[in-house]
């Protein structure tokens, strides 16, 4: 049984990180991140962790140095926000294409312009198609968990890839929770030791990383690539399974809620879910049937397994944290192909909220809640894409 | 480990770490210099490179010339990369997972990956103190996208996006002085080279990797596509160019500035500049200032690291 406490969301993921000792964290200070690494930064100059620190000039140096260090044959870590995320991007693309188990935090944060510091899913949608494993935590608990489990599942030898875990900037990443500490030894345990697979260290059989293929073969690289996401859920299912033996604590692909006899389902992800959860609580007791879906792992996004638990619904409201301008939100865009999956198909409707931080507030989720009972009983659709939570 | 002999007979029977069936053009400066770097050691190098000719040239889909463990990621990131190479070992020896080999970590840069778009990336790495040396092969622009224009592009030289044209007649400014501001940074090495002055190039890699800390070297690296020269030239250019003092092989050592070569008499410039198709502009009447400009500038310079030199005496103490 672990330590209970009182701790932020940066300070939990700080504590996973020490409890994990990667063997190289590269890292860059951005809002909201950075307090999850200077705390990091202490546990290194206190000796507490084996990790070489490597403080570089920007988030794209951060990625890259990740990179090199991961290509070495080593257990690497990072973490960032929004604009961080945005200057990596390059690098994303290439730490997943080299099938490097890089594990990093995002903080999510807005995007500029204008400059905002504040929590909103605009960055890891950004990054959305990086081929990076994404998965969203709801609270402080489920990112300390989610972070664990990270590891485990990056370098797991099916998977071999990056993991992004995310919190909600601000809102998780500063705010004080209880939270259920592991023990060291249980997740050193949990974690187990780093299997290097070709590590560019190993002298004696020199390797080449990062090669140029062009259109003879590229496409045949591209599709493997898919293939090994398509492995990731099977893996993320069996970690989570061991994860809940070790502490009780249980998790899927996503989180149902008050959903199995549900007429009509809200679809949203982080820390928004908790809010919603109250008020569909305050819905039942007055017998509206209204239940909830949390995705948990955005990438790869299991489309079947959303499409067989939304099955029995009739309207569904997806609340998107970020937007396509110019096109629906995405998760909204995601659910949408779920759906599309379906013998009967629900109606959809998509909702952006709490954009640059702005509150997520219960008469939100009351107004989401009233409009699908409206569409549940007339099947009919007024807007498809509206923003709530506006100040006119 | 002490410094082999570089004497050519003993190189020669070395075992050779960059290979034959690399798709460099012909008479191209880089992989000569690439070879003289690998062959000055016998200690074990892990190198990081820069996209750039010679990355997208000696590692395409099964194939690779580097016999040595090698790493591509991107264009502006090879310092980066580097770092995080280094940052494991130091992490993996450290904790006992890894044998310490005394192993030597090289970032390899074209100057557009190096002078511009990769100078911040490699700027952190300096100023970190990564156990590194960066070697730029600098060819005076971006060569592998098609002779674009780059900071290190030399004084009126004729590009594909600085071509010499009737109003603007090629590149205005001055090429940015790289070694200088790497010897800026405080790092305990930062020096010149040439593949024609191989004995000094050699001795300068010898020297470097006995040195813990950053390092950098910056070669000048003969580009026939993009000086429009012959492509048997690529030797007797650099020659040239060190031999004008266009590129003054010297070093800078813990602050201490050396040269380590006088040609025995400065030739002109245009010695220089004449072979090269990229400057034939600047031989036309009209554009006779731009000459004159050009070897101001190089006089200038020269002066300026021989008096910086003179004041450290390091030649003298050397006799």
């Amino acid at each position: 049984m672990g330590k209970i406490v009182a701790v932020t969301g940066n300070e939990a993921c700080a504590q996973a990180l020490k409890q994990i000792n990667p063997d190289v964290c590269a890292a860059y200070p951005i809002t909201p991140a950075t307090d999850l690494m200077q705390r990091f930064s202490s546990f290194v100059n206190d000796g507490k962790v084996d990790t070489e620190l490597v403080l570089v000039e920007s988030e794209h140096s951060a990625m890259s140095a990740c990179i090199g260090a991961a290509a070495a044959g080593g257990r690497v870590a990072t973490a960032t926000s929004s604009q961080g995320l945005a200057l990596m991007w390059e690098m994303l693309y290439i730490a997943a294409g080299t099938r490097l188990p890089i594990v990093m935090p995002l903080v999510n944060r807005a995007l500029s312009a204008p400059l905002n510091i504040h929590g909103d899913h605009s960055d890891g949608m950004g990054a959305r198609d990086t081929g990076w494993l994404q998965f969203y935590s709801e609270n402080a608990q489920e990112a300390y968990d989610n972070l664990i489990q990270a590891f485990r599942i990056a370098e797991h030898l099916d998977v071999r890839l990056p993991v992004m875990v995310c919190m909600d900037g601000f809102i998780v990443s500063h705010s004080i929770e209880r939270v259920e500490y592991i023990d060291d030894a249980d997740v050193k345990k949990f974690v187990g030791k780093f299997v290097p697979v070709h590590p560019l260290l190993d002298l004696d059989k020199p390797k080449s990383y990062g090669p140029l293929i062009l259109t003879d073969l590229y496409h045949e690289y591209k599709r493997a690539q898919h293939e090994v996401m398509t492995k990731a859920p099977r893996v993320v299912l069996e970690v989570a399974a061991d994860f809940e033996k070790m502490t009780g604590r249980k998790y899927g692909l996503f989180e149902t809620y008050r959903l199995e006899d549900a007429e009509m389902a809200i679809v949203v992800m982080s820390s928004a879910a908790g809010t919603t959860k109250d008020i569909i609580d305050r819905y039942r007791d007055k017998g509206v049937r209204i239940g909830l879906l949390k995705p948990r792992m955005f990438r790869p996004f299991p489309f079947a397994e959303m499409a067989d638990a939304l099955k029995h619904v009739k309207a569904i409201a997806v609340l998107d944290r970020a937007d396509s301008f110019g096109g629906m939100g995405p998760l909204y865009s995601e659910v949408a192909g779920a759906v599309m999956q379906m013998d009967s198909k629900p109606a959809v409707t998509n909702k952006i909220f709490g954009l640059g931080g702005r509150d997520y507030l219960p008469d939100q989720a009351e107004y989401v809640i009233d409009e699908l009972i409206t569409i549940a009983k007339t099947g009919k659709v007024k807007t498809v894409k509206e923003y709530i939570g506006v100040r006119e | 480990m002490t410094a082999k002999p570089l004497k050519l007979r003993e190189l020669a029977k070395g075992e050779e770490r960059f290979v034959h069936g690399h798709r460099m053009c012909s008479g191209c400066g880089a992989p000569i210099i690439i070879k003289q770097v690998l062959m000055a050691t016998d200690y074990p190098v892990v190198a990081a490179n820069a996209t750039g000719c010679l990355e997208v040239s000696t590692c395409i889909q099964q194939f690779t010339s580097w016999k040595i463990p090698w790493m591509h990621s991107a264009f502006e990131n090879a310092a980066a990369t580097a770092s995080g190479i280094e940052a494991m070992y130091k992490s993996l020896v450290k904790q006992g997972r890894l044998e310490d080999r005394n192993v030597k970590f090289v970032a390899f840069g074209g100057d557009g990956g190096t002078y511009d778009i990769g100078f911040q990336s490699l700027s952190g790495a300096m100023e970190r103190g990564q156990d590194m040396m960066y070697i730029c092969y600098d060819n005076g622009a971006y060569m592998n996208t098609g002779i674009q224009r780059s900071s290190a592009t030399p004084f009126g030289a004729n590009t594909t996006t600085c071509p010499a044209g009737d109003a603007i007649p090629g590149k205005l400014q001055q090429r940015k002085d790289l070694t200088r501001i790497m010897a800026a940074h405080g790092i305990p090495y930062a020096a010149q080279a040439s593949p024609s002055n191989w004995m000094d190039l050699m001795k300068k890699v010898q020297k470097a990797f006995e040195i813990k800390g950053p390092k950098f070297l910056n070669v000048i690296s003969p580009c026939n596509r993009g000086w429009r020269s012959q492509t048997n030239d690529a030797i007797a250019l650099s020659r040239l160019a060190v031999d004008t003092c266009y590129w003054p092989l010297y070093e800078i050592e813990n602050g201490v500035t050396k040269i380590t070569y006088r040609p025995k008499e400065k030739k002109p410039l245009v010695d220089f500049l004449k072979p090269q198709g990229s400057f034939r502009h600047m031989f036309s009447p009209q554009n006779e200032w731009m000459l004159k400009q050009a070897q101001e500038y190089v006089d200038k310079q020269w002066e300026r690291l021989q008096k910086e030199a003179a004041s450290f005496g390091a030649e003298e103490k050397d006799k």
